[in-house]
């Protein structure tokens, strides 16, 4: 909403600086996101009067003025323009003048002869022809205004409003009008605000005789009001309407339509001026749409109306979709001769929903669907008639139809100063409060706070107390350190994650954040099989763009995306996690959350219509470059594990695996699924080269994602103390040759089993292929500890172990090396 | 023989003196006080002499002895010193060389900050909440008093799930996650609650379709705006500093009432008016209010004896004021150049 300062003016003195002004209603609830100053480039510039005109003596294209610009004697001043004669009324920049576009004006010669400023042009100023329709556009501005020699140029012509923006909330549309900021304007600064009721005089006749009005919808039309202008003559409004419309932000048309549009920005009641001569049958019907029903709105669009669409109707067709757009014929025109003026009340939730069906929207249906005055509708008839009368523009008949189905019971709530004060935490005197209210048309009377018709926005307590709040202003509302003591801590999950997040950074992990919605080609690029679950997702009707259509079912291809970006910046490596969430549809039924019944109450939840996704979370593990392996990657994870109390897991092969459909993206003999007890940890491994590839990444690169959920399934709860070894441990080295294939897991479970309770650890600490190692075989060393806590082991127990395990792995066809 | 005494104690103490190795001390040990040694070649003849001699020689022996081993400890803790102090000044190394790194990571600013504010609610007694980014129009809206049809609507621009005839949705605002918090929870309540939120914007330097917000709650009795703002003040005073300086301005949100946006003294100007706040003095940082009656009513709570506050910051915004990123863009690009600088 723009609001002209003049315009303001008509109903509180806001002389305040503009700054201080524009700060003050802020504060106290109408948001000013800014304010233009008119003309505020232009400076010495004054309005001048040409005493003669005479050629210049040096050249036959220039013109020697002197000019009266009110002071003791005439400038002079040298012009190159045609169009000037002695007696013109003309803007004079003067010498040090300022214009449009940081042009400045310093006297000098012309041709050797003296100049003391410039005649101005309407460019010159900043304007155009439909400022001032009279004047040249090539040419000095020859001005027709009533104004003294002398004076500044921005008051003679109207160039000294100032316009403020406010960003006015969903809940205030009555200050979506001069009068409803004047109002505020008053309550803010306690200043007295001067609405008058308006008045027309007319002319004698029976408004019936021109019009009938019917509505049909009383609910969704609770009031129509109109009237009839006869002999009308359509021509441009006058100057101080066309500047206010402009500072408005409207552009001026012609007296009648300006008429409906300043109305409206005056009182924020839409209104509609039409032709008589279009309403057939001169009867105008408020009815619901039949089904298919057609009408071209002025935007030239033909719309398919349905049956829960409201329209103003004459007895054949519609002439208006009701509060959002006339029809094609309803316009004024050049030869319009009877004009009727329609002001009404629409139901805000009909004309919202129309205004979306039909994807149409206008200043009068954004208007009348957050809710207009529901008793404004003859004032604003009353006040348009008495603009046309001031304008000259036509005949008002002195009678009116007003059709009235509104309901007049005002809104009221209960006033209790005491409990606004408790709600605020403030010790405002009940009398204050009062006086604020009424500052805002409020009344009180007998317990109870009445709204004026006016505010839609007021339902209950709160409400006054947030009237009180603002006019008291929020910044004396005094501060209170937060009372009373409550128990908090982070939930079991919360921990975990914590911990998982800072063992990854002291792992070397950089921590990222993507996108939880992804493109649905992802499913592609990992090479996810047709059929793959992975390839069910929760789409997203109105996305962005396709990039970001789908809601991931993997967190891989994003951490593909990061790598693969920073691959490309030229990045040597990157060691990268993300703890974020997944989202898979399920089909379960998932009606309530928790019990059916709500903790503080016995009614039932809400249960919910379709079931939610599920939002498993992850964390993800991506790196190239430095020393990225395989086995990076699985010391990362196995340490991570550590950390996270979860022990006794097992590596087992991707490519069985039916959980993890991600193993489709990697390396088949290069990639692990991470079990413990049958229970899925995660997946982990060298990325395919193909997928590699598609993402555009020149060096191998490694992936894991590990699910949270299952993590903390298998964590110990409890760690408990080993006493320290009072005894010395035994130490045997083994050196093995086994076949290639055999997983050295394979040989260390064989040996944990052989040694048995004095096992202490089993370090591997070679493993060699090559030159004398017989081809399809491999040399494997172990480092075996030995302790036992009851005492010193004996070499008889130590050799007895090493026969055991040498016996152990011989079933399994390893060998000791010879 | 005194003389002679007197001799080998005067050449020990000499050759002792011009010894510079430690090694070498052993040598002039085993010369002069050896078994073989040269004071034990002369006490040898102590028998040659008479019985007055005997003792005042047996003494001079004794002490040149003892000063000569002496002399010997004493260079020999002196070379010792200087060998120490020669290596000590050989083994000096250039301290401006770099350290040498174990990995280490880096959390990301957005989790860094987020987890500033989490310890600071937390010590409040606040605790943690999480609810569904995915979650119906009845927890992001409805309950929260924006009924369909409410014209505050139009500026959530929602992503809808297909197939859910617009029921189902991607949140727009954590505020949904006090309704799951109050259904399933009896006052006094204490919550705050991080996370990611939704809205069809295009990607730009300042917008992203996908951003964070903290939101918190708190409802109980008597619970005044006067706590609000005393609450909000602390969070920012310790998030900024004692100097900062807070703004509440009216605003509306359909979920609370009063309604207020919240501003903090701009962090360039300190509240002058400077470019970076347009003048203004403070910038935008978060909306808040008293706990709409309807909502609580909604959730079962009977607003004639609960009262509550709510506020939501946006993340984003206090990630890139608290580390002057001009750019939301790099927060989800996660450039390795980017990343380590925090």
């Amino acid at each position: 909403m723009n609001l002209s300062m003049k315009w303001l003016n008509d109903y509180v003195k806001a002389d305040m600086p503009i700054k201080d002004y524009c700060h003050a209603l802020t504060m106290s609830g109408s948001k000013v996101e800014g304010y233009e100053i008119e003309g505020k480039e232009i400076s010495n510039v004054v309005v001048g009067k040409l005493l003669s005109v005479v050629p210049h003596e040096n050249s036959d294209h220039l013109v020697v003025c002197q000019v009266e610009v009110g002071k003791e004697a005439p400038i002079q001043i040298v012009t190159g323009a045609s169009n000037v004669n002695a007696g013109d009324i003309v803007p004079v920049a003067l010498d040090g003048s300022t214009l449009p576009g940081g042009i400045k004006i310093k006297k000098g010669k012309l041709r050797g002869v003296e100049s003391n400023g410039m005649l101005c042009s309407l460019g010159e100023l900043g304007l155009d022809k439909r400022d001032f329709p009279y004047a040249i556009e090539d040419g000095i501005f020859i001005m027709q205004e009533n104004c003294e020699i002398g004076q500044d140029i921005k008051s003679a012509i109207g160039l000294d409003d100032t316009s403020v923006e406010f960003e006015i909330t969903s809940n205030r549309p009555d200050c979506l009008s001069v009068i409803g900021l004047a109002r505020e304007t008053a309550a803010t600064y306690n200043l007295p605000l001067n609405v008058k009721a308006p008045e027309f005089k007319g002319v004698d006749g029976d408004v019936n005789d021109f019009l009938k009005v019917d509505i049909i919808n009383t609910e969704k039309c609770q009031r129509y009001c109109a009237g009839i202008v006869k002999n009308v003559k359509i021509e441009p409004s006058p100057r101080w309407m066309r500047e206010r419309l402009r500072a408005s932000g409207v552009r001026p048309i012609n007296n009648f339509v300006d008429i409906t549009n300043y109305v409206m920005l005056e009182y924020g009641q839409p209104m509609h001026a039409f032709d008589l001569r279009f309403v057939e049958g001169s009867h105008i019907n408020v009815r619901n749409a039949v089904n298919g029903e057609k009408i071209m709105t002025l935007d030239g669009v033909e719309r398919e109306l349905t049956d829960d669409m409201l329209v103003i109707a004459d007895e054949k067709k519609p002439v208006a979709v009701a509060g959002i757009m006339g029809g094609e014929y309803s316009g004024i025109m050049d030869d319009t001769a009877t004009v009727v003026f329609e002001s009404a009340y629409f139901e805000p939730t009909q004309v919202r929903r129309t205004s979306k069906k039909l994807g149409l929207k206008s200043d009068a249906s954004s208007r009348y669907e957050k809710g207009v005055d529901r008793l404004i509708s003859m004032t604003c008839l009353k006040r348009a008639f008495e603009l046309v009368e001031l304008l000259g523009a036509g005949e008002v008949v002195n009678t009116v139809i007003d059709c009235d189905y509104t309901d007049k019971t005002p809104a009221s709530v209960d006033f209790s100063a005491d409990w606004i004060n408790s709600f605020l935490g403030t010790d405002i005197p009940e009398a204050d409060m009062i006086e604020y209210l009424s500052r805002l048309d409020f009344k009180v009377e007998n317990g109870k706070v009445i709204a004026p018709s006016f505010r839609i926005d007021i339902e209950c307590k709160a409400d006054i107390a947030e009237e009180v709040a603002r006019i008291y202003g929020y910044n004396n509302i005094p501060s209170t350190d937060f009372r009373g003591v409550a128990k908090a801590e982070y939930t079991k999950e919360q921990k975990f994650i914590r911990t998982l997040r800072n063992a990854a950074v002291a792992l070397g992990g950089y921590e990222i954040a993507t996108y939880s919605f992804v493109s649905p080609k992802y499913f592609d690029k990992i090479k996810l099989p047709q059929d793959s679950k992975l390839r069910k997702t929760v789409k997203i009707v109105n996305p962005l763009g396709e990039d970001t259509s789908v809601m991931r079912t993997s967190t891989i291809p994003s951490m593909l995306d990061v790598l693969s970006f920073n691959y490309n910046n030229r990045n040597e490596k990157a060691c990268l996690f993300e703890i974020a969430k997944e989202y898979l549809p399920t089909d379960e039924e998932k009606p309530f959350e928790g019990g059916s019944i709500l903790a503080n109450s016995n009614k039932e939840k809400h249960r919910y219509a379709y079931s939610l996704p599920d939002e498993p979370q992850n964390i993800t593990i991506g790196m190239y470059g430095g020393d990225a392996d395989f086995y990076t990657l699985k010391g990362m994870i196995e340490q991570l594990l550590d950390e996270m109390n979860i022990s006794g897991v097992e590596y087992v092969r991707a490519g069985d695996c039916e959980v993890f459909d991600e193993k489709y993206a990697l390396h088949p003999g290069r990639s692990a699924v991470i079990l413990k007890d049958g229970v899925h940890i995660g997946i982990m491994g060298e990325v395919h080269p193909e997928v590699q590839e598609t993402y555009e990444i020149g060096v191998k690169t490694y992936v894991a994602k590990l699910n949270i959920a299952e993590m903390m399934s298998c964590a110990a709860e409890k760690i408990t103390y080993k006493p320290l070894p009072k005894f010395p441990a035994t130490t045997r080295d083994l050196s093995l040759i086994c076949d290639d294939e055999t997983p050295v897991a394979e040989l260390e479970k064989a040996i944990k089993g052989a040694v048995g309770k004095i096992l202490e650890k089993v370090t591997l600490f070679d493993v060699y292929k090559g030159k004398q190692i017989e081809a399809g075989k491999k040399s494997v060393s172990y480092s075996i500890s030995m302790r036992s806590h009851e005492g010193t082991l004996t070499d008889e127990q130590a050799d007895g172990a090493m026969k055991r395990v040498l016996k152990a792995l011989s079933a399994i066809g390893a060998e000791l090396r010879g | 023989m005194k003389e002679q005494l007197e001799k080998i104690e005067a050449l020990a103490k000499q050759e002792l003196d011009s010894c510079t190795e430690i090694k070498a001390l052993d040598d002039l040990r085993i010369k002069y006080l050896g078994k073989k040694g040269e004071l034990t070649a002369i006490l040898k003849q102590m028998g040659k002499l008479s019985a007055e001699e005997r003792p005042v020689i047996g003494q001079l022996a004794n002490k040149v002895r003892a000063d000569i081993e002496e002399a010997l400890k004493s260079k020999l803790d002196s070379l010792k010193a200087d060998a120490q102090a020669a290596k000590i000044k050989e083994e000096s190394i250039d301290i401006t060389l770099p350290g040498k790194y174990a990995p280490f990571g880096k959390l990301h600013p957005l989790t860094k900050v987020e987890n500033e504010i989490r310890e600071i609610f937390l010590g409040l007694g606040f605790e943690i909440a999480d609810g569904p980014e995915i979650d119906d129009d009845y927890h992001v809206f409805e309950a929260l008093n924006l009924p369909p049809d409410h014209p505050a609507r139009d500026t959530q621009d929602t992503f809808y799930i297909d197939g859910t005839d617009e029921t189902v949705l991607l949140r727009t605002q954590t505020s949904s996650v006090q309704v799951h918090v109050m259904e399933n929870q009896k006052p006094p309540i204490r919550i705050i609650s991080p996370g990611r939120v939704f809205r069809s914007d295009a990607v730009d330097a300042t917008h992203s379709p996908l951003f964070h917000q903290i939101e918190g709650l708190v409802v109980d009795k008597g619970i005044t705006m006067s706590d609000l703002k005393g609450t909000l003040e602390m969070l920012m005073k310790k998030l900024y500093g004692n100097d900062c300086k807070l703004r509440f301005r009216p605003h509306h949100f359909p979920f609370t009432e009063p309604s207020c946006e919240v501003d903090i003294s701009c962090f360039n100007c300190g509240g002058k008016g400077c470019s970076m706040c347009k003048d203004e003095g403070y910038i935008e940082l978060l909306g808040a209010g008293m706990v709409h009656p309807k909502v609580l009513e909604n959730c079962g709570i009977d607003s004639n004896v609960y009262s509550g506050f709510a506020f939501g910051l946006g993340l984003e915004r206090m990630v890139m004021g608290r580390y002057d990123i001009n750019d939301l863009r790099l927060l989800y690009e996660n450039d390795v150049r980017f990343l380590e600088q925090f």
